[in-house]
């Protein structure tokens, strides 16, 4: 392959600013960060904060698994109190200041201006906005959540101001949230719906971005489909949310004035409280996924040099999920008292709902189909994301069949099938959208053999947690139990060892990503030959985002780039792009 | 629209005034058709009645959002951001009035009311 | 509310920081068309946001209502629908002046503006006067919210539950009150099962425990509809009914409490309009903020619009 140099982005001369000037060097100090308007600045400070909700949640979740490993048949009523603190912390923080976040504020935030050849998003300001209500929310809900784990495991020793803690498990469902829950329900839920803000805002801002900003000759269709995936993800921010913000203040009515809406003893009704809770959290999930199925898009391509099978499918199903999304909530309350008609309805719209997701398996598939495939770490998380997608998304058949549901509720089955759609395939597609625009977003390459040995043991550690889970759930195994009877020990004993592989795993991700900072390899601006815009800047961009002014094309037409051994990275060819035949 | 400069006319595209004439007709609509809804309150229409209000309030809403929130000149996804939000509200009121209805029956209710 | 200033805050100066022909043009877009499109947009999906969270309250409404028409029928005499009336009226004069205003900033009508602004900022104004007038009335009447509810289990206070709300509001308390016998829940002679009703506890280990759920009073069958149109004293509800009359009173604070906040918001909003078109900052070349504002006063009136009857003028 000849070496052909073209000038990159980032060496065209430039005025004064001094050579290697970037966004990371553009502004020193504190408050140049605190109070930047920069998205890219903005989508790395969400990133520390996120990545520290998970690290947090995570170590929750270890200690809930170390309890786990022995029956505990002679718990004491304040270990369960403890047990009851732990997991609704673990389940709250994961999904309120992880999981729904995660990509569209970390990734989302800093590509997708970039990949729109824009200098910002519409509204900076409300960007800024919305990462400060995040931290102030977050740190409200953290506390709470904190100081009830500290208050039950000192046995009521310690008492914090401003209540304590939540062991409502994170659905907080009336009538126990209402009346008898120990500690700050308020307070808890008040963080809540300052996290739930600042998910609107950022829906808000997206949806403005992709309308008005796109540049000349990037038609819808013509858009990368982690914008349409981020698109999707913002209707469903927007339209769902405010029903989570009433639910949440009518829980606070509730529990100060005693409004005796949700209350069955003031005559309120508690399966409304579910109603509007889940009305809001089913099409959350969807907030959690389809981020992450715009990520894998995106690596797809880019790491097995191929384009996107069948463009146009996986962009409508991406809006039809979003759509589709908002008929099913009543999945979750099968056995709750509500009616066999409404149940039987939701039923059907949910196997429905699996159809378009079903749709982006097969595309991708289709893409891999013949393509040049580059085992990189991104591309490993990718091919763990479709068999653990694949797996949840299946499982979550059984629980959609009302008669098997009634079995399953409630129990390991359930965890381990959100878990695998949640973390098996948001999070493997986080950190392998994390891998993939590392160089673009630090400027700096990363040991790439240790971050696939860190793949592969997340993912053996990953199954070897959750699979027995369903093995467990079909046994009969309860959720948020905090002892069991010992034939279910073996079951623990495995999901422990593997949630004890996986930290490892993560660990190594969060060493090598230190190791990358300090001492990695200068990234060159195109690692993987990929053509959606942000490859098109330096590594990492400039304050303004492009130097030049990118040209529009196919996002996944790689044709008219060559590799160039010197940067060890692509550069544009000077010859006549080749035309698009890798549909 | 006295002031008609290139530079306005960008604005003026999508931001025209609206004719004064036309502001005072849809205040006079709104007027009446609030003293009709007062009015049509007074009669019983059975199961329409709420469907009679509703009706009226929607007639009232649509001449707020065309002509006071500008939507008939206005880029079409904004009327339909406004549409589809109103749709998802009816979705989440009418499966949950379904399924309310359906469970009523099976409500055992809290001990009664006792005045003192 | 991004976008709505002209000053930059904290913005770093660059190169070409700013296009250099309209210093209300932010770095990022081409355009003012741009800009104005864009902010359009931003603001309509935040009141979408809007729309579903007070959809969120008309479902709760909803809910109840469709399941116990006649607590609603029965409760809602509390309210009165003159002032509804009157407020409803003064949301859309309001609203009026607000557009109008709109039209004023786009054709350099300075004056008028801030005149226009100043009508709105009154009208709002007035719209919590009498929104207070009428919370006042419900305070004095211990039909505030929750446990301050008279008619609510927790409520601990003295008085005791109205009979008759229309007497209430027409200002006769001794109607109001009603003889003795309305207090006392209906007795168990009075609570007949319908012959068709068939017990799903019968026969169960619970069943004793477990009261017959169709508490009918005489006079007021299930499907109340039929009934309705008469005037509803409390002796025409059955305990269930009762136990709900609350839940009317709750939906109606929060539903205009959550709209009263909202209002007060709009008017700090047209405050600040106010003062910036005092300082002339509004011109035919920048008037987003004053359309902006409006549009989300506008959704204020639109919610009331729904409010007004659904509250109100309930038969």
């Amino acid at each position: 392959m000849t070496a052909i140099s073209t000038p990159l982005p980032h060496d065209l001369p430039h005025d004064g600013h001094g050579h290697g000037d970037n966004y990371l060097t553009h502004g020193k100090g504190l408050m140049s960060w605190l109070f930047t308007l920069d998205h890219k600045r903005i989508g790395l400070m969400y990133m520390t904060v996120v990545l520290g909700a998970f690290a947090l949640g995570g170590a929750f979740a270890v200690a809930l698994r170390t309890h786990l490993l022995w029956p505990h048949q002679d718990l004491t009523a304040q270990q369960a109190e403890l047990y009851n603190n732990m997991f609704t912390l673990h389940g709250a923080v994961m999904v309120f200041m992880f999981i729904i976040p995660a990509i569209p504020a970390v990734l989302g935030n800093f590509i997708l201006p970039l990949q729109l050849g824009a200098k910002d998003v519409a509204f900076p300001r409300l960007n800024l906005l919305s990462f400060h209500i995040y931290c102030i929310g977050g740190l409200f809900f953290v506390y709470v959540l904190l100081s009830g784990v500290v208050h039950a495991a000192t046995g009521g020793q310690v008492t914090f101001p401003g209540g304590f803690g939540l062991d409502t498990g994170w659905t907080f469902y009336a009538p126990y949230s209402t009346s008898k829950a120990s500690g700050s329900v308020t307070a808890a839920v008040l963080g809540a719906f300052m996290l739930g803000f600042s998910s609107i805002l950022t829906g808000l801002n997206f949806i403005a971005t992709i309308h008005s900003l796109r540049p000349k000759g990037m038609t819808w269709f013509r858009m990368p489909l982690l914008l349409w995936s981020l698109y999707a993800t913002s209707i469903i921010q927007i339209l769902a949310t405010p029903v989570l913000a009433i639910t949440l203040l009518l829980l606070v009515a509730e529990r100060t004035l005693g409004i005796g809406i949700f209350d069955s003893s003031l005559g309120g009704d508690p399966v409304l409280m579910q109603h509007f809770f889940w009305f809001y959290s089913h099409p959350a999930v969807y907030i959690m996924i389809l981020p992450a199925m715009g990520v894998i898009s995106e690596i797809i391509t880019a790491h097995s040099r191929k384009h996107i099978f069948g463009y146009t499918f996986v962009a409508m199903s991406s809006v039809g999920i979003a759509m589709l999304s908002f008929f099913v909530w009543g999945h979750h309350m099968f056995v709750s008292g509500q009616s066999p008609m409404a149940g039987a309805i939701f039923s059907l719209l949910t196997f429905l709902v699996a159809l378009p997701s079903a749709v982006k398996v097969f595309n991708w598939l289709g893409t891999l189909y013949k393509g040049d495939i580059h085992l990189t770490t991104p591309m490993l998380y990718v091919l763990g994301f479709l068999l653990l997608f694949s797996i949840g998304g299946l499982t979550g058949l059984p629980l959609a069949a009302i008669n098997v549901d009634v079995h399953l509720h409630d129990t390991y089955f359930v965890i381990a099938h959100f878990h695998y759609v949640a973390m098996g395939s948001m999070l493997f597609a986080f950190l392998g959208g994390m891998y993939h625009w590392w160089p673009k977003m630090f400027g700096k390459m990363y040991n790439d053999n240790a971050g696939r040995v860190a793949a592969v043991l997340i993912f053996i550690g990953f199954n070897l947690t959750f699979f027995p889970q369903f093995i467990a759930g079909t046994h009969g195994m309860p959720r948020r139990y905090a002892s069991y009877p010992p034939e279910f020990q073996i079951y623990h004993v495995l999901s422990t060892f593997g949630a004890y592989t996986m930290t490892t795993g993560l660990v190594i991700v969060l060493l090598n990503w230190v190791h990358s900072l300090a001492r990695g390899k200068k990234a060159p601006a195109n690692p993987w030959g990929a053509n959606t815009l942000e490859w098109h800047t330096s590594s990492p961009p400039p304050h303004d985002n492009f130097k030049v002014t990118p040209e529009v094309g196919d996002p996944y037409d790689m044709s008219g780039w060559v590799y160039d051994q010197a940067t060890e990275g692509w550069v544009l060819s000077d010859e006549p792009r080749a035309a698009t035949s890798h549909h | 629209m006295s002031h008609a400069t290139a530079q306005h006319h960008e604005e003026h595209s999508i931001a025209h005034p609206v004719p004064l004439w036309l502001l005072f007709a849809v205040f006079g609509a709104l007027l009446v058709l609030t003293v009709i809804t007062v009015a049509v309150a007074s009669f019983d229409f059975g199961d329409l009645n709420i469907w009679v209000a509703l009706g009226i309030a929607v007639i009232k809403v649509g001449l707020v959002a065309l002509f006071f929130m500008h939507l008939r000149w206005d880029a079409p996804f904004n009327g339909v951001i406004m549409i589809c939000s109103f749709l998802f509200v009816a979705l989440f009121i009418g499966i949950t009035i379904l399924d309310s209805h359906e469970y009523a029956p099976n409500y055992v209710p809290p001990a009664p009311i006792v005045a003192h | 509310m991004a976008q709505l200033t002209t000053t930059p805050l904290a913005h770093p100066v660059g190169h070409d920081a700013h296009n250099g022909h309209d210093p209300h043009l932010a770095h990022h877009f081409d355009t003012m068309e741009q800009q104005y499109r864009s902010n359009k947009t931003g603001m309509w999906v935040f009141l979408a946001t809007e729309i579903l969270m007070f959809g969120g309250l008309f479902c709760a409404y909803s809910v109840y209502r469709h399941n116990h028409p006649e607590v609603f029928a029965f409760a809602h005499e509390a309210l009165d629908r003159k002032w509804g009336a009157i407020n409803t009226i003064v949301l859309i004069t309001s609203s009026l002046t607000m557009a109008w205003a709109v039209r004023a900033a786009q054709m350099n009508q300075r004056k008028l503006l801030s005149f226009l602004l100043a009508l709105t900022i009154l009208g709002g104004a007035g719209f919590m006067v009498i929104k207070s007038v009428e919370y006042k009335t419900k305070w004095e009447h211990h039909l505030f919210p929750g446990r301050l509810n008279v008619y609510n289990k927790e409520y601990k206070g003295e008085a005791k539950p109205y009979a008759d709300l229309l007497a209430l509001k027409n200002g006769d308390e001794e109607a109001a009150m009603g003889g003795d016998e309305v207090h006392e829940a209906p007795t168990a002679a009075a609570i007949a099962v319908p012959p068709e009703y068939v017990d799903p506890n019968a026969g169960g280990p619970d069943a004793a425990k477990i009261r017959a759920n169709f508490a009918v009073v005489p006079g007021l069958s299930d499907k109340a509809n039929e009934h309705l149109e008469e005037h509803l004293t409390l002796s025409s509800l059955n305990d269930l009914d009762r136990s709900r009359i609350n839940a009317f009173f709750s939906v109606y604070f929060l539903m205009t409490g959550l709209h009263g906040i909202h209002v007060l918001i709009g008017m700090g909003l047209i405050t600040w309009l106010f003062f910036r078109s005092l300082r002339n900052e509004f011109s035919s070349k920048y008037f987003a903020p004053v359309d902006l504002v409006g549009l989300y006063w506008h959704i204020v009136d639109v919610i009331w619009i729904f409010l007004f009857p659904l509250l109100y003028l309930i038969h």
